[in-house]
This record gives structure tokens, C-alpha cells and sequence, in this order.
């Protein structure tokens, strides 16, 4: 009977206390689980703006983004699921790796243009940015040698050429 | 009064009065002394209402709301004072009624210490409030309570909190009294109709046979009632409402089918499942009156005239939508529609009606019926009624027709017991010309007695009318109906005589026992008015309200007669 999918949303909102909380109210109450959350500045002081991917069914979606249209310091919720869009995420990665396995992982790493940022005798901290496929790729590959942490800001969007997001 | 000499509770009370405020109802603590002084230094014209609970003042509040269409406030102390109003919050947020409710708050640094009497309420009311406020700066006051008010009172209306803490309230204030309003994200206003959509809504009315006319509260909130009724008489079409469109349309109208859904009149339901056309005004398709969504005005075009879009779709898919203001949309749609022919179909209705009456025996026992008929009858239906939340409700709604917008309270979406009384006491507060009648179980009525205390203090002449049938009757009446008469937690042994608690305030009590009585005690209450009067009701205790759509159930299923025998459920019932 569920259909459930992901959706990314982009909410912008009146930098006030409670919006946040109000919001995550609206999700939790209907049974959307929040994937990731990125809340962030905006050009505009006063006004931030909240990427949200959230699981859940679709027929579900049009009442949440009303809902969330309705709160006094929602300024504009869309639904940006299947638009040209551009998403990217970036993640860190912490992998258990000594000498030995160094070369080969820095491999992986050049292979999906990430970078290495923190080095020690037994453990390297990764950090690429970019699609979500691609570092699910990456994750993948990297599990052979052990993921010790891992840490993904979730996704951030904007729409392509003119249109806003 | 010089500017630096104000503090922030005296801000807050000469901008509520600034914002039209008339009435502010509740009880005092320590968070709030200094507004409560506040209340006194600045001479305000606001009046203070000290109640004996916090639930009865938001319901106080709610009445007085729906009785005038205008806000009042509710001022309550921190902690249990605050947690006391949500029950009222919640129920003025379900039924789109206006209300500010102002909460004590411990002194900002102690937030989050579990200060004494720190409740998070702001935290606590946010899924239950249109908006909300904590107070950080006592120079934010007014623009505070000028977003609060209109919030609360534009589009879909609904309850605003606002939290002060102390220590905002006895900071000096050194900000600016007209502070404008910032609210980027807040456009109430509604857009005018749409031609095109107007124009859709005069087609397929033109096209319909059998079109029926579906009132909630957004024709009372917008006042689109002449309208409405106009278009009923062009169009020739029923009318039928909710529970809170009571009054929308006058029910005593040729055309006005009264209430639908789970006790709706059998002539109603059975009017929506044969429809083929459903036009929805300010409706939110609550689920009291679909019985199944799904099956809802299955072969109806249907309609959905609404203010806010966050109902559209929500439990039933529309053909044609229409987002707007009601009366605006109902007054476009008056000058769009032709006069289709529905002769047939109000030949039908009139059937319908002669039919499926509804009906009751005035022998066998006293029947709550009886009482609420019979007080229409020697008001003329002339009163503000405000019930509370029951079998009593539903025959309420049954048989006192409601002809005017405001003069019916009663808790819809949220069906809170104990909203009665303290409703009809704010209506009289707002409405101190018009009678006032309140019908209560003896269940609901005990909720909230102590606010008695109220009415007598303000010498209000409500008629406060118990129809005590020593039960929770509603529940007995599932219990018997769908779980084979097993009573569980129903009686109401126990209960106090109704008529001496109103002696012991000094109130004028009555009683009723025998059917032969009603008439003459009626009057007598009617003719008292030195101040309230409780009427204990002594009726029949184990009748059941008909119709009825059981619960999960299509209008289709609807039980219509009582049980034949003692004991026995009907035959629908028992296949559940
Ligand atoms: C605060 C609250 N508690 C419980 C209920 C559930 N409930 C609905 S009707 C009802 C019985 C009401 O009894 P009474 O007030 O005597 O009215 P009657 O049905 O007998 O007319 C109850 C307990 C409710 N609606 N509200
Ligand atoms: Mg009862």
C-alpha cells in the first residue's frame, strides 16, 4: 500500500526561532522520516534556506508541503523531486587503512575526485562531494578496507540556469 | 504616561487593548502578577474575567469568539497554569477560532533549568496553535501582539500563544508602540475567484440534477450566509451543513436539510448519496460526516470551496476546486448560474423528509428530545446555544434549528466535554442581550461546574440545562450498540443533585423528573434574570441517538430505528 520514494524539498523560511521545530513537527506527525536536513543562510539576511530529503509516500507529500506552506514563517516550500536540478552532498570518510593499504585507497579516492584530508599511521579521512550515486559508489568500494566513521551533510540543491529554487 | 515608564506588562495590556481586546480571561500566579498589575496601572479598558480553571477560560474565550466573531484573550501563569489552557487551545485550533492565549513564563535565564513552574508551552502547543511567541526582548511586544492578532484573526483563524517571561514583563520598555508587523511568510489574504473555475462551478450546476449544497464554518467565518442563501434560492438547491455550519443557512428554510454525517438527518445523508452534484463551502470533509471516504458522493460531481489549500484533497478528491474566501466565491457564483431545473429533485427531498422525520415518543420517560424541543419552541429558537460534548450534542444539533451565523457553539473537531457551560458564559459576555442556553450531559457538565462560580459573580442570566441521564451516554451507547451492551466505565453514580450545586452559589437551581413539567419549569427559567440558573434534567437513561453511521461505515449504512427490543442492538449493528 506505501509507496514510499524520496523527496527533496526546498523551504525557505523567516529566520525565526521555531521554524525548524515546527516543520519537523509537520513531517514527523504524517510519517515522513526526515533524511537529511540542510539549513543555511540565504542572500538575504533574515531568510534561510532548508534542504530537506525526506522518504515517504508520495500521495502524502502534496498535504506535508501544504502544511508546511501554512506555518506564519514558511516564505515558500517546493518539491523539487524529478526537476532539473542540481544535488550534491558532500561526506567524510574515515577508513581504517595502514601503509599497506594506503596506495589502494588513495586510488579509489582519485577515481571519484576525493581527497584526502587527514592522514595518521593506521587511518585516513576522505572527504568527496558530489552526487549521491557516486558516493554511495565510493562507500561501496571503500568497505573493503574498514569504514571506521562517516559523516554526509546531506543534500543541497538548486535548480539549473534561471529558474530559482 | 511617558514612554520610559512603561514596563513590558504594561506594554502587552495597552497593545492587546490597542488590537480591540475587549475581554481577557483567566487566573493569576507569579509569572503574571506583574501583568496583573499591569492590568490596574494602565487603567485599561480591557476586562479581566477571573475564572476558576484554565480549560474554562479558553473555552470562555472560544465562546465569546464564535458568539461575536471577535478574539478575546486568555491570561494564565506559567507552568500548570499554561498546561491547563491546551485542551482549550487545541480546541479552538481543530474548529478555526480565533484566540490569544498569553502565558506566564519563568525569567528567561532559568529557561530550560526547570525553574519553578517552567513548562516548555511554547514547545508543547506547537502542532495545536496557528501561531506562536516566546517573548525575547520586551521591545518586540508590539509588533508581537500585532502579528498575534492578525494571525489569529485573518484567512483560516485560529489560536496564537504568546510566552512572557517575567522578566520581560517588568523590563522597561524603550521600543517603538507602532513597530510594524514581519511577517514575509504570512498572506491570509484571498485571492479573488477565479472566472474561469466560477464559471466551471455555474456549468455543472446547470448541468446537475440533483445538486446539494454542503455548509461548514467558513460560511459562518466569512459571513457568506445571504449569499449562500441566495444562491440556495436561485439555484433551487438543498442545503445541508456540518456541525459548525450550523447557522450558515437558516434551518428552518424549506431547503435545509440540517445536519449530515454519523447524526445527521436521515433526509440528508440520504440526500448526499443520491446527489449527483456536491458543492462544499468552507467544509474540510471532516470525517463525521463522510462515513467512508472513498464512498463519499461516489457518482457526485463534487466541489470544494475552501480558504485554505491545505484542505483540498485531504480527504477527498474534488472535481472541481475552488481556493477562496466563501461568501466571495458564493456571490461571483450567485451572478454565474442560471436556474437549473430541480424540481424533481426537490420533490424528492420533500419525500425524503416526509419519509425519515426525525422522531421520538414524548411517553415512556423523559426524552432529551422532549427538553430541547420545547425550550425551541418557547424561544422561537431566539438564543445562543452552546453545548457540550455527547448524546445531548447530537439531538441538540438535531432539533434546534439554527437560523442565525454565531448562535451556535459547539466543539466539533475536537468534541470537548466540559465545553459548554464556560462557551455559553463567554457568549454572554460578548453578547450580553441575547439569551444564552447551554445543554450539558451530567458527564461534561461536572468538567468544568466550578466555572458556575463565574456566571453567579457576573450575574449572567445563562440557562445552564443538564440532561442527566446518570450516564456517559454516548459511550453506553457504542458499548450497547457495538460491544454487546458490556457497560464499562459509564455510570455516572454518584452525581451530585445539579440543582442544589446551584443553590449553594446562591443561583436559582430547578429540576425536571416527568414530561408534564418541562413547559412550566422551561418558563420559569426563562423568566428568571438576576443571574444563571441551572435546570437538572432528570431523563430517560438508556436512549440512544438515531441516525446513526457507525463508525467506518458509508452514509449509506446509516442505522435509522431504535432498537426493537430491550437489549437487542439493531440488525445493522449486530453484523458489525
Ligand atoms: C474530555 C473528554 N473526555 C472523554 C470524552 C469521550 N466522550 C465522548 S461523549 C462522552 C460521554 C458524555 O457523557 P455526558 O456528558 O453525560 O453526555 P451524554 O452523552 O450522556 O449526553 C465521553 C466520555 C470526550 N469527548 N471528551
Ligand atoms: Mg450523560
Amino acid at each position: 500500500m506505501q509507496n514510499n520514494c524520496t523527496h527533496t524539498l526546498s523551504v525557505v523560511v523567516a529566520n525565526k526561532p521555531g521554524v525548524l521545530a515546527r516543520i519537523a513537527h509537520v513531517f514527523a506527525r504524517r510519517g515522513f522520516n526526515i533524511d537529511s536536513l540542510v539549513v543555511s543562510s540565504s542572500m538575504e539576511g533574515n531568510v534561510s534556506r532548508m534542504t530537506i530529503t525526506a522518504l515517504g509516500d508520495p500521495s502524502n507529500l502534496g498535504q506535508i508541503i501544504e502544511q508546511v506552506k501554512k506555518l506564519v514563517d514558511v516564505i515558500h516550500c517546493t518539491d523539487h523531486t524529478g526537476e532539473d536540478v542540481v544535488v550534491k552532498e558532500m561526506a567524510l570518510v574515515k577508513v581504517h587503512a595502514g601503509p599497506a593499504a594506503r596506495t589502494e585507497v588513495l586510488q579509489v579516492a582519485d577515481h571519484f575526485g576525493a581527497e584526502s584530508v587527514d592522514m595518521t599511521e593506521t587511518s585516513m579521512i576522505l572527504m568527496v562531494v558530489g552526487d549521491t550515486d557516486m558516493i554511495e559508489a565510493m562507500l561501496k568500494l571503500l568497505t573493503k578496507f574498514k569504514i571506521v566513521e562517516l559523516c554526509r551533510t546531506g543534500k543541497v540543491l538548486m535548480a539549473r540556469g534561471e529558474l530559482p529554487t | 504616561m511617558t514612554k520610559a515608564s512603561f514596563d513590558g506588562a504594561q506594554t502587552l495590556v495597552k497593545c492587546l487593548e490597542a488590537q480591540g481586546i475587549e475581554y481577557m480571561f483567566g487566573i493569576p500566579g507569579g509569572a503574571t502578577i506583574p501583568i496583573f498589575d499591569a492590568l490596574v496601572t494602565t487603567g485599561t479598558k480591557i476586562k479581566f474575567v477571573l475564572t476558576r480553571h484554565e480549560q474554562s477560560a479558553t473555552h470562555m474565550a472560544d465562546g465569546y469568539a464564535r458568539a461575536t466573531g471577535r478574539p478575546a484573550a486568555v491570561l494564565v501563569t506559567s507552568g500548570p497554569g499554561a498546561t491547563n489552557t491546551v485542551t482549550g487551545i487545541m480546541t479552538a485550533h481543530i474548529d478555526s477560532v480565533p484566540m490569544i492565549v498569553v502565558c506566564g513564563q519563568a525569567v528567561t535565564h532559568m529557561l530550560g533549568k526547570d525553574a519553578f513552574q517552567e513548562a516548555d508551552i511554547y514547545g508543547m502547543t506547537m502542532p495545536i496553535v496557528k501561531h506562536s511567541y516566546l517573548i525575547r526582548d520586551t521591545n518586540h511586544i508590539p509588533r508581537i501582539v500585532r502579528e498575534a492578532v492578525h494571525i489569529a484573526t485573518t484567512g483560516r483563524p485560529g489560536p496564537v500563544l504568546i510566552d512572557v517571561p517575567k522578566d520581560i514583563s517588568m523590563a522597561p520598555f524603550q521600543g517603538d508602540l507602532e513597530a510594524p508587523m514581519e511577517l514575509p511568510g504570512y498572506h491570509p489574504e484571498a485571492a479573488a475567484p477565479d472566472p474561469a473555475t466560477i464559471r466551471a462551478i455555474g456549468d455543472a450546476l446547470q448541468r446537475a440534477h440533483k445538486p446539494v449544497i454542503l455548509i461548514g464554518h467558513g460560511v459562518i467565518i466569512s459571513d457568506a450566509c445571504a449569499a449562500i442563501r441566495a444562491l440556495a434560492e436561485k439555484i433551487h438547491a438543498p442545503v445541508t451543513s456540518t456541525l459548525l455550519g450550523k447557522g450558515g443557512f437558516p434551518e428552518s428554510h424549506v431547503l435545509s436539510l440540517g445536519m449530515l454525517g454519523m447524526h445527521g438527518t436521515a433526509y440528508a445523508n440520504k440526500a448526499v448519496v443520491e446527489a449527483d452534484l456536491i458543492l462544499n463551502f468552507g467544509s474540510r470533509f471532516d470525517d463525521r460526516i463522510l462515513g467512508v471516504p472513498a464512498r463519499f458522493g461516489r457518482d457526485a460531481v463534487k466541489i470544494h470551496v475552501d480558504i485554505d489549500p491545505g484542505e483540498i484533497g485531504k480527504m477527498v478528491k474534488p472535481e472541481i476546486v475552488c481556493l477562496g474566501d466563501a461568501r466571495q466565491v458564493a456571490e461571483a457564483l450567485l451572478k454565474a448560474v442560471g436556474r437549473p431545473d430541480t424540481a424533481a429533485w426537490i420533490k424528492e427531498i420533500n419525500a425524503l423528509k416526509k419519509d425519515f422525520p426525525l422522531h421520538y415518543r414524548r411517553t415512556g420517560g423523559l426524552k432529551m428530545q422532549h427538553i430541547i424541543e420545547e425550550l425551541y419552541t418557547l424561544t422561537g429558537g431566539k438564543a445562543v446555544v452552546a453545548t457540550d460534548v455527547g448524546q445531548h450534542q447530537m439531538w441538540t444539533a438535531q432539533y434546534w434549528k439554527v437560523d442565525r451565523r454565531n448562535d451556535w457553539l459547539s466543539s466539533g473537531g475536537a468534541g470537548t466535554m466540559g465545553f459548554g457551560l464556560p462557551a455559553a458564559i463567554g457568549a454572554q459576555f460578548g453578547r450580553p442581550k441575547d439569551l444564552v442556553v447551554s445543554f450539558s450531559g451530567d458527564g461534561g457538565f461536572q468538567m468544568t461546574m466550578p466555572d458556575f462560580a463565574t456566571a453567579c459573580n457576573h450575574k449572567l442570566p445563562i440557562k445552564a440545562i443538564v440532561l442527566n441521564n446518570s450516564y456517559l451516554g454516548m459511550v453506553r451507547q457504542w458499548q450497547e450498540l457495538f460491544y454487546a451492551d458490556r457497560k464499562s466505565g459509564v455510570d455516572l453514580e454518584g452525581n451530585p443533585d445539579f440543582a442544589k450545586i446551584a443553590e449553594a452559589y446562591g443561583a436559582l437551581g430547578l429540576r425536571i423528573k416527568r414530561a408534564a413539567d418541562v413547559r412550566k419549569v422551561l418558563t420559569r427559567a426563562l423568566e428568571y434574570d438576576r443571574g444563571p440558573c441551572i435546570i437538572d434534567v432528570q431523563v430517560h437513561k438508556e436512549q440512544n441517538v438515531f441516525p446513526m453511521v457507525p463508525a467506518g461505515k458509508a452514509l449509506e449504512d446509516m442505522i435509522l430505528e431504535p432498537r426493537p427490543r430491550r437489549g437487542r442492538p439493531p440488525v445493522a449493528a449486530q453484523k458489525k
